[in-house]
């Protein structure tokens, strides 16, 4: 087991007037090599949320347990815990502050007190995980494009060789090929090293696409936890609470209710293309 | 925790101080603080009590709210008010080893304790009623003298304005960049002074290259919907005296006059 | 002629040493010809550094053309006695919400523009109540900027602009750092002043779904017009817009793909409700005919 949250609560404010339940009982545990979508409208605290998973922010009460070890223990080593659980922020680029790409990468194995080979071996390592290859590395990071500026960023989450990555929207502000580039990136990290990750997404599409576990959060619950096509069912329910499915559920939907006999778990252009040429040759 | 630093911390609420124009405001606090310094007596620093509490009572913010702001000062308070008693020559009212009182000690350091709390309580008076905005346009206008001068009065006033409205948002992206460094096993805690300040840069930098990019946004922007400096700009609210200013500036005078009648007379 | 007209349009980015000496040139825009109607709501398509951004900043005047011209309601944007005439024709509007936001209430930041003006303060008031009607935020009136949603703050940037009662929008990537409820929101708003006040609108952005309702879509690749035509017409050309990198609204890339397999269903379904009006007759049924017990609101 990978990671286990417990009866997690945070409120903001605490011992104001003005507290606030930013997380109310939050219970999951997260396998080692899960895909896990996290979804949720701006302030349901999902953001709150992935930053207890790495001991960024502590919990007003309940306990995160890391490979079984609870992480608010006496003692907890977190920087070791930060370096296992990577988090990559929202528009990460902006974290970037050394003269060249190669030495911004290597700012958290160093911070680990590694040696030099070590580190650099880390950087090497990362930056081609995310597709940049030795002519990016003497480059300034804050010449490149927008999304070479986010794979710098990423592949300084990735030399800590995190067990478990976390991306809060990743693909944000990119143009379609930025998206791409970055999404497949971690999906490959997903299955050639086996990493887990947790994804906080806006675009259902993309969830539909990647995850193979969904969470939903709403007003700081967990209102939702299953695999996406389960939990795209509830679409009805999930726009109340400012969410979308993907588009296709909405015409699968429509189909079954004028009667065409399809299934109605079906989220991707081609599962809903295939699903759609064999009813009609059927019919 | 850097969320709770807020600036010009006004209290919004109806009051016939909140309503005044700035500028009247601006020359009231200036007329008490040459208050401060014009009254020497008992009864001079008695005038300064009750006008103060008069004036305090009239914006109907809580006293507590009001002595938030000496809190700040409480050290500079300290010391200056013990500098004053041991320090002073004249009459020994307490002898302790090395330590002596006297009466004129006793006498400055009191007056020099009410005269410093006045000071920011007349000052808070001014903060906690005006908006940060009328108070940049108040300034504007008050020293639009100062234009003729050649001092750019617009301008500055323009970067004070703006400086107000990004100061929260960037105190929000330093957390921000501090926990994404945290994230990548930064430390900003421990260490020695020198490893401290070194922690800082990769909090800085990003923070100074964001600043940036802020303000060249900022003067497209700004650019982009025809702004052109101070000249010929006219004003959404502009400040315009009241009945009731040309009443507070009456008794900001008579205010004044008293003050200065004590300190001659007495 | 329309009310933007750019013609051999040229544009470099130059970059220079510190000895003033030329470093390197990037071409952003690369021999454009095009001409905006009055009142149509344009869209400009394109992935990042196909010049679409670069396009935006010229009509407004923010850059001038290296070679080429371009003309705002017949007004060159290199005469620069016409700045000022320019920049108020054509207002606009940034991708960040919030730094073009100077104001540090809603209401003031939207008095920016007649202030600037030299519009008397009766008539800013005026402008402002409407502006701030006409984007649906006047209960916002008094806020902070800082308090409101990502959505909400673009939504104030475009009153800021029509407060200067320009004759067409130009809006660069308004949506792309909001999320999907203040990006439906913004395109809403867009679309309203488009029809109700007749406002020429160019919206320059990488989300298809958001042009779907647009008069005309323009796709731009290495600082070239590739494509240029109704929505219709774009999306039907599926293969040509992957090519750009371009992404295609789900529901058209569904149609192209039972298409390609042989179903019968016209070119450039765009909607929802366009792809069930000509795919539920194949399934013997039709659009509007519930059957199930579903409802799909």
């Amino acid at each position: 087991m990978s990671i286990k949250v417990e009866h997690l609560n945070h409120i903001y404010g605490e011992g104001t007037a003005f507290s606030q339940y930013a997380l109310k009982d939050v219970n999951f545990t997260i396998e080692d090599g899960e895909f896990v979508g996290l979804i949720g409208h701006t302030g349901s605290g999902k953001s709150t949320l992935i930053q207890h998973l790495n001991g960024l922010l502590r919990a007003s009460s309940g306990a995160v347990y890391y490979n079984g070890e609870n992480i608010y223990a006496d003692g907890y080593d977190m920087k070791k815990l930060r370096s296992k659980v990577g988090l990559v922020f929202q528009y990460p680029e902006y974290q970037l502050f050394e003269v060249d790409v190669f030495s911004d990468v290597c700012f958290g194995p160093r911070n680990l007190g590694l040696e030099k080979e070590e580190v650099e071996a880390r950087a090497r390592e990362a930056l081609s995980l995310v597709g940049l290859d030795e002519s990016f590395y003497a480059q300034s990071p804050f010449e490149l494009s927008g999304g070479q500026k986010r794979r710098v960023a990423i592949a300084g989450v990735l030399a800590m060789e995190p067990e478990v990555l976390i991306l809060d929207e990743p693909t944000a502000g990119l143009d379609p090929r930025g998206r791409d580039e970055i999404l497949d990136k971690i999906s490959q990290l997903h299955r050639e090293k086996g990493m887990t990750i947790i994804l906080v997404s806006h675009s259902m599409e993309d969830m539909a696409r990647y995850a193979g576990r969904l969470i939903v959060m709403n007003h700081g619950e967990k209102v939702f936890d299953d695999a996406p096509k389960e939990v795209f069912k509830h679409y009805k329910e999930l726009e109340k609470m400012g969410l979308a499915a993907p588009q296709i559920t909405y015409v699968v939907h429509e189909l079954r209710e004028h009667g065409a006999e399809i299934a109605d778990d079906l989220t991707t252009v081609a599962e809903a293309r295939d699903a759609i040429l064999a009813a009609l040759r059927k019919g | 925790m850097l969320r709770d630093i807020t600036l010009g911390q006004y209290y919004p609420v109806d009051s016939p101080v909140h309503r005044l124009d700035p500028r009247t405001k601006l020359f009231g606090t200036m007329v008490f603080i040459i208050s401060l310094f014009v009254a020497d007596s008992i009864w001079g620093y008695l005038a300064a009590t009750v006008a103060l509490g008069l004036v305090i009572r009239l914006t109907k913010v809580p006293f507590s709210f009001m002595v938030r702001g000496l809190r700040g000062i409480l050290v500079l308070l300290l010391i200056s008010v013990s500098f004053n008693l041991f320090l002073t020559d004249g009459q020994v009212l307490v002898q302790l080893w090395i330590f002596r009182i006297t009466w004129e000690g006793l006498r400055t350091a009191a007056f020099m304790a009410v005269r410093l709390i006045y000071l920011v309580l007349g000052s808070t008076v001014m903060t906690l009623t005006t908006t940060p905005n009328e108070l940049t346009d108040g300034l504007e206008k008050s020293l639009g003298f100062l234009g003729k001068v050649g001092v750019p009065v617009h301008e500055i006033s323009m970067m004070m304005s703006i400086a107000l409205r990004f100061i929260p948002i960037l105190v929000e992206e330093t957390d921000k960049i501090m926990k994404a460094q945290m994230a990548r096993g930064a430390d900003f805690e421990s260490g020695n002074l020198i490893q401290k300040a070194k922690a800082m840069v990769p909090l800085l930098v990003p923070l100074f290259i964001s600043a940036f990019r802020r303000a060249t946004d900022l003067a497209m922007a700004m650019e982009a919907r025809c702004y052109r400096g101070g000249s010929g700009r006219t004003k959404m609210k502009p400040l315009r005296y009241q009945s009731r200013d040309r009443i507070a500036y009456g008794a900001e005078l008579l205010y004044l006059a008293v003050m200065i009648g004590l300190a001659v007379v007495l | 002629m329309g009310i933007i007209k750019a013609s051999r349009l040229i544009f470099d980015y130059i970059r220079r040493d510190e000895e003033d000496r030329i470093e390197e040139v990037n071409r952003a825009i690369d021999d454009m010809n095009v001409d905006i109607k009055k009142g149509d709501f344009v869209a400009i398509l394109g992935h990042n550094g196909s010049g679409k951004s670069t396009f935006a900043k010229q009509v407004n005047g923010i850059l001038l053309p290296t070679e080429g011209t371009v003309w705002i309601s017949d007004m060159d944007t290199s005469d620069s006695s016409r700045i000022w005439d320019i920049r108020k024709t054509a207002g606009m509007v940034f991708q960040n919400p919030d730094n073009q936001i100077i104001g540090n209430i809603v209401e003031e930041d939207v008095g920016f523009g007649p202030e600037n003006l030299g519009v008397p303060t009766e008539e800013i008031w005026k402008r402002v109540d409407e502006s701030l009607e006409a984007v649906g935020m006047t209960a916002y009136r008094m806020k902070s900027p800082n308090k409101l949603s990502g959505g909400q703050k673009q939504r104030v940037a475009i009153a800021g602009v029509m407060a200067m009662r320009p004759q067409c929008i130009v809006l660069d990537e308004p949506t792309a750092m909001l999320d999907p409820n203040g990006r439906k929101d913004v395109i809403r708003t867009v679309r309203e002043l488009n029809k109700r006040e007749g406002i020429t609108v160019l919206l320059i952005t990488h989300y298809m779904e958001e042009v779907v309702h647009a008069d005309r879509v323009i796709v731009m690749d290495d600082g070239r017009i590739v494509m240029d035509g109704t929505p219709r017409e774009i999306f039907s050309r599926v293969e040509e817009l992957k090519s750009y990198r371009l992404d295609v609204p789900q529901v058209t890339e569904l149609a192209y793909e039972l298409k390609k397999a042989g179903v019968d269903l016209p070119d450039g379904i765009l909607t929802r409700r366009e792809l069930m009006e000509n795919l539920l007759p194949l399934f013997g049924c039709r659009y509007g005919e519930r059957k199930g017990g579903e409802h799909v609101d």
